[in-house]
């Protein structure tokens, strides 16, 4: 096993170019360390010494969260909590403080789980990627981000560097999180809504082959808005968006109808605000 | 008292095996078979692993017999000709690095012909499939109590129902660990994580063919056992030792969570079915009850198991005509075993959601067909044991209901449901008891031996072989030989589990250590101040000042020297057991619990959560408060877990989800603070006046919590665990919020 | 930077340590195999029950779940740090049965009375979550959090 500990983020992409993984907060590749003997023989590159991926920043546009910041840096931060309740919702279903402490946004992206609890939050307000690489930058839509299970659009010598989420004004913001408890669980269905200027966001999350945007849902919800939309719409529109499996944590049938319910209920808080 | 080795442990100071350090050692893991049943044709070594690096021990090393020793002697150390289950152990391997060893364990291949496996303990067989007696059954049992035939069939209601339950994984926090080493005498040695020093000394007398002075077991801290670690680390210490044997060094083997899981035994699932007749205003006339129990690929404790399941089957209620049968039938899955409740958790949750239903088919109030039916002083269980002592079981009833103001509550509940979207409340009680000790003439069998040494030192030491892990035994020992001889607490001293230094007390196993246990230490007390009386020429044994008096007195005279009393098993007078006609004293005797659960059901997750638990229970006097309160707040957690989260996945008799991140157990986010109190009755026969608690609130919780669901939404929950997608299935799509 | 071991430096329990560590070593067996602080426990080696819980820059951190490499320059405390007249709340109020949990909760529990102004937006039993714990059923550990963070806020 070889580990490169960089302290500058071309040294990083130098290494990622060679074939090193990334490591971060490590909750992920660390899982069941001892018996993934196979991962041992792979090399691996420590992110934590970079100092500039660090950091949350604000600008008239965005919020830029660094690829190290992790889900309490958020949680702690009152300015995050005042505009995005969303991602502190989310942050808050994310393991517990032993995972909020070390896992990152950035990570949960790059991993890829379709299970991921920060990304559909993320990609529910149309956060964007930066992506650095040999060639230079760029920054790709999250929801652009998946090809598939657990495949990215990143390339080989490419790191996540920073998150950029835009600042909106939202009418409505909702995450919802079915584990098999209450705490500390995997997510068997998920979800995160959005309503601005922009429209509707509707994002899954353990409901297909990846995290992904509802372009079904989200046209019967601006279509319908400000009411929403019937149930047997919802229903037939989620069925075209999502491709739920059985699993050792749940079933397709308890995916479907769970989200559907959970789903009209979300929006049903909506339009009972005065 | 606080709990003695508590600091030890808050401080992290505690050394548990994995913690001891150790010079010149060998890490120990198992190869495992991946096949369900087949005959072993070959054991493939990788050749581009240096295998003489490692010590290899196969069944040929074993140099006694290859039998795990047990009830039945049918499950080999190490699988020779025939593996019956996955993850068998076939192949030992040991090394002084673990990274090298577990790449090592991989690269040996078992090969197995298949032969047809049998997964369902209800499905018909095949001649081929036969691998136990002539029906694969491992065990059967009756009880017969009037005529429950003739009743049923005279009976004006006939209530029938059929009750599920799954495995559970005892998730004890520390994982299986044991060290083996031959000492300068040619002792072999065992230290490690386990319940019963002397189940793993049989083991190693059989499988070295040694008697006892040629081997030794110790116990180090043990974090948790719940019956996990009353049988199956007997296994983990003969390999140990069997490689520590042939290396000439130590071996350590500590499971990985995931082995652990994978590998160790679960509760037995169960399927139980009722039968029961009713007068129309609730009396029990009848109750046939059939029992079947997955005992998995060998016998282990299956007999035992489904024992104690037949006997509280029917319940704590008084009913004149029980006809009980039970079965524990081989199935190609690894083997079940022991846990905490031994089999009565299973029939216990079948008869009290069978309670329900009857109510409910009655349309009587579940509450009051349990008050019309619970057991009264002098009558009698399914097997005619006499009901002698401990409180009115109505009154724990009451105290129940009370402290969870059940009828105010329930009041409410019927508005809110109303009301709400997709909330639903509702509560749920269960009326149960729980037999201490080993069942019927087990304790008999045992004779348990206790010694109590006065020292010169001025100190006196308890040695048994109950071990602690996290129950309470030091705390609870010390108390009882401070009491009995009235002397402080600091003058007792509680000797480690060592079968060198100790005598066999038992297992620590069926609520029996406080109340069996500390009886002996009790009467070990009366025998021992008896000989210091004696020793100084007083006329009666001493206690208080005057035992400490003459004690320093006699230890002045007698430096290094000490006097030892001794107690061995005696049964109360009263109990008569018949093991032929299973009928008489099962237990010498009972305690008994009343619980009532308040849940909230959400339909759009079909999640249930616990949002209310009372907990009452006799178990006869309580020794410590915090300690008591402790047993019951974990086992009635534990059964949360059991009754709503904790699945075993299988796959060909394996457990898939043999990870803490797929098999769920309740975390402090899940679970309400619960309600304990005891209304207390001395026992006349138990250390201190105890009886059992360990086990009790395991039988509890299911019923309640599921009864609790059955009102909260209307379905008809009859399997654990209730699941959100188990119980998506029992409420009809209409009911959509 | 490819290596056969790996140099680091860092804090541990206030004192400086230089170590050689190989780079698969995880800091729960760097702290128990290297350095002989065995609290810290391995309860699951998946970051699922809290028993190897230590702080890392102050935040508990599952130790099975750091790469030893990268607590290099970093501050780390285990249970052996704390001073054990802190542990009398938790220990009156039944938080620890068979142990095998309790550094991981002990650790989790500190955290808490150092930060307890997060109790305005957590419950205790939410900030526990990370820490399985398979005998007191959680109210021995609840209650002693609470004490413990009562004295705590007496006492300053």
């Amino acid at each position: 096993m070889k580990v490169a500990c960089p302290t500058t983020l071309a040294e990083a992409i130098s290494h990622k170019a060679l074939g090193f993984t990334p490591v971060a907060g490590a909750t992920d590749l660390w899982a069941h360390w001892p018996v993934r003997t196979a991962n041992h023989d792979l090399s691996y590159v420590d992110l934590s010494g970079l100092h500039e991926l660090r950091g949350i920043a604000w600008s008239a546009e965005h919020l830029t969260l660094g690829a190290l910041t992790t889900y309490w840096d958020t949680m702690q931060d009152s300015r995050v909590n005042a505009e995005f309740p969303l991602l502190i919702a989310a942050a808050r279903y994310v393991g517990a403080i032993q995972i909020q402490s070390r896992g990152t946004w950035a990570g949960n992206i790059a991993n890829g789980s379709p299970a991921a609890d920060g990304v559909p939050a993320l990609m529910a307000l149309d956060a964007r990627v930066r992506l650095v690489g040999s060639n230079g930058e760029r920054t790709v839509p999250l929801d652009r981000f998946y090809t598939g299970y657990r495949a990215t659009v990143m390339g080989v010598d490419e790191l996540i560097t920073a998150i950029l989420v835009p600042r909106r004004t939202y009418s409505f913001t909702a995450f919802e999180k079915v584990g098999p408890r209450r705490a500390q669980a995997i997510t068997k269905v998920g979800f995160a809504v959005a309503h601005s200027a922009d429209g509707w966001r509707v994002v899954a999350n353990s409901m297909a082959a990846t995290v992904r945007r509802c372009p079904s849902l989200e046209a019967i919800l601006n279509a319908s808005h400000p009411n929403p939309p019937a149930e047997p719409d919802l229903r037939a529109a989620a069925s075209k968006d999502l491709a739920p499996i059985s699993d050792i944590r749940s079933t397709a049938e308890y995916r479907t109808e769970v989200f559907a319910r959970l789903l009209r209920s979300t929006l049903a808080t909506m339009t009972a605000r005065p | 008292m606080l709990r003695l080795e508590g600091l030890s442990k808050l401080t992290g100071a505690e050394r548990y095996a994995d913690d001891m350090p150790l010079c010149d050692f060998l890490w120990g893991m198992t190869v495992r078979s991946q096949s369900p049943r087949g005959r072993i044709v070959d054991i493939r070594f990788d050749p581009s692993v240096d295998w003489s690096q490692f010590t290899i021990v196969t069944h040929r090393d074993i140099p006694g017999c290859n039998e795990v020793y047990l009830i039945e002697k049918d499950q080999p150390i190490l699988a020779a000709t025939h593996t019956r289950h996955i993850h068998e152990a076939v192949v030992l391997l040991a090394h002084p690095d673990r990274q090298a060893l577990r790449r090592a364990v991989g690269k040996v291949k078992v090969i197995v012909d298949e032969l047809p496996p049998v997964f369902d303990p209800r499905a018909p067989l095949a001649p081929e499939q036969l691998q136990h007696g002539t029906e694969n059954v491992f065990k059967a049992l009756e009880i017969r109590k009037g005529d429950a035939a003739a009743a049923l069939t005279a009976a004006p209601v006939v209530v029938e129902g059929e009750y599920a339950t799954g495995a559970q994984e005892h998730v004890y926090i520390e994982p299986n660990a044991m060290i083996a080493w031959t000492d300068e005498a040619g002792v072999i040695c065992v230290r490690g994580s386990l319940q019963c020093p002397y189940y793993v000394l049989n083991a190693l007398k059989h499988a070295f063919a040694r008697e006892a002075d040629g081997v030794r077991v110790i116990q180090t801290p043990t974090g948790g056992g719940f019956g996990g670690k009353e049988d199956y680390p007997s296994i983990i210490a003969v390999h140990a030792a069997l490689l520590a044997h042939k290396s000439g060094k130590q071996v350590k083997i500590i499971y990985d969570r995931d082995e652990d899981m994978a590998a160790t035994t679960k509760r037995h699932p169960s399927i139980v079915r009722h039968r029961t007749g009713v007068t129309k205003d609730g009396l029990l006339l009848a109750q046939d009850i059939d029992i079947i129990m997955d005992g998995g690929a060998y016998v282990t404790l299956s007999p035992v198991v489904l024992s104690r399941g037949l006997i509280h089957a029917a319940g704590p209620y008084s009913c004149a005509n029980v006809h009980v049968r039970g079965r524990a039938v081989l199935t190609n899955c690894i083997p079940h075993g022991a846990f905490r409740g031994f089999g009565a958790p299973q029939t216990h949750f079948a008869n009290e959601r069978h309670m329900d239903r009857i109510a409910a088919h009655l349309g009587m109030s579940p509450v009051e067909l349990r008050r019309r039916n619970l057991l009264k002083k002098g009558q009698t269980t399914s097997t005619g044991q006499v009901i002698r002592d401990g409180v009115d079981r109505c009154e724990l009833l009451d105290a129940a209901l009370d402290a969870a103001r059940y009828d105010a509550r329930r009041q409410r509940h019927a508005e809110f449901n109303r009301a709400h979207p997709y909330l639903r409340r509702g509560m749920g009680v269960a009326t149960f008891h729980h037999g201490a000790g080993f069942t019927g003439s087990g304790e008999d069998y045992l004779a348990s031996k206790l010694a109590v040494a006065a020292r010169s030192d001025g100190r006196v030491e308890v040695r048994s072989a109950s071990t602690e892990m996290g129950q309470g035994t030091l705390t609870v020992f010390t108390t009882i030989a401070a009491e009995a001889l009235d002397i402080p607490a600091d003058r007792v001293v509680v000797a480690n589990p060592d079968t060198h230094l100790v005598p066999n007390s038992g297992p620590t196993v069926a609520s029996r250590t406080a109340m069996v246990v500390g009886h002996l230490i009790e009467r070990a007390c009366d025998d021992m101040a008896g000989q210091l009386g004696a020793a100084r020429g007083l006329s009666s044994a001493p206690r208080g000042g005057a035992f400490l008096a003459a004690l320093d007195a006699w230890g002045r005279e007698n430096p290094g020297r000490e006097l030892v009393g001794r107690a061995q098993y005696k049964k109360p007078e009263y109990v008569q057991w018949y093991d032929k006609t299973y009928q008489g004293d099962a237990y010498a005797t009972f305690s008994w619990g009343a619980y009532v659960a308040e849940v909230e059901v959400d339909l759009r997750t079909f999640s249930t959560r616990v949002t209310d638990f009372v907990a009452v229970q006799d178990i006869g006097r309580v020794l410590n408060d915090t300690l008591a309160a402790g047993q019951v707040t974990g086992g009635v957690v534990q059964a949360i877990g059991w009754a709503l989260m904790e699945e075993c996945v299988w796959e060909r008799g394996a457990m898939k989800n043999n990870q803490l991140t797929n098999y769920i157990i309740p975390t402090s986010f899940d679970v309400p603070e619960i309600n304990v109190k005891f209304i207390q009755s001395p026992y006349a026969h138990g250390g201190g006046g105890a009886k059992g608690v360990g086990e009790l609130p395991m039988d509890g919780p299911g019923p309640a919590i599921l009864n609790a669901v059955a009102d909260a939404t209307g379905a008809d929950p009859c399997e654990l665990p209730l699941t959100p997608e188990r119980l998506m299935r029992l409420i009809p799509s209409g009911d959509a919020p | 930077m490819s290596h056969d071991t790996m140099h680091i430096a860092f804090t541990l329990n206030g004192k400086a340590v230089e170590i050689d560590v190989l780079p698969h070593e995880r800091l729960l067996d760097t702290l128990r195999y290297t350095l002989g602080l065995t609290g810290a426990k391995e309860g699951c080696g998946e970051g699922e029950c809290g028993a190897c819980t230590v702080h890392l820059d102050g935040l508990p951190v599952n130790s099975c779940l750091v790469p030893t490499f990268q607590v290099r320059g970093r501050d780390v405390r285990t249970v052996e740090h704390l001073s054990p007249a802190l542990l009398a709340p938790l220990h009156e109020c039944g938080a620890t049965q068979c142990g095998a949990c309790t550094p991981g909760v002990v650790m989790a529990a500190a955290w808490i009375r150092d930060n307890s102004h997060l109790l305005s937006r957590f419950s205790i039993r939410e900030l526990m979550a990370g820490n399985l714990c398979r005998c007191t059923g959680y109210d021995g550990i609840v209650h002693g959090v609470e004490r413990l963070v009562a004295s705590e806020q007496g006492a300053a």
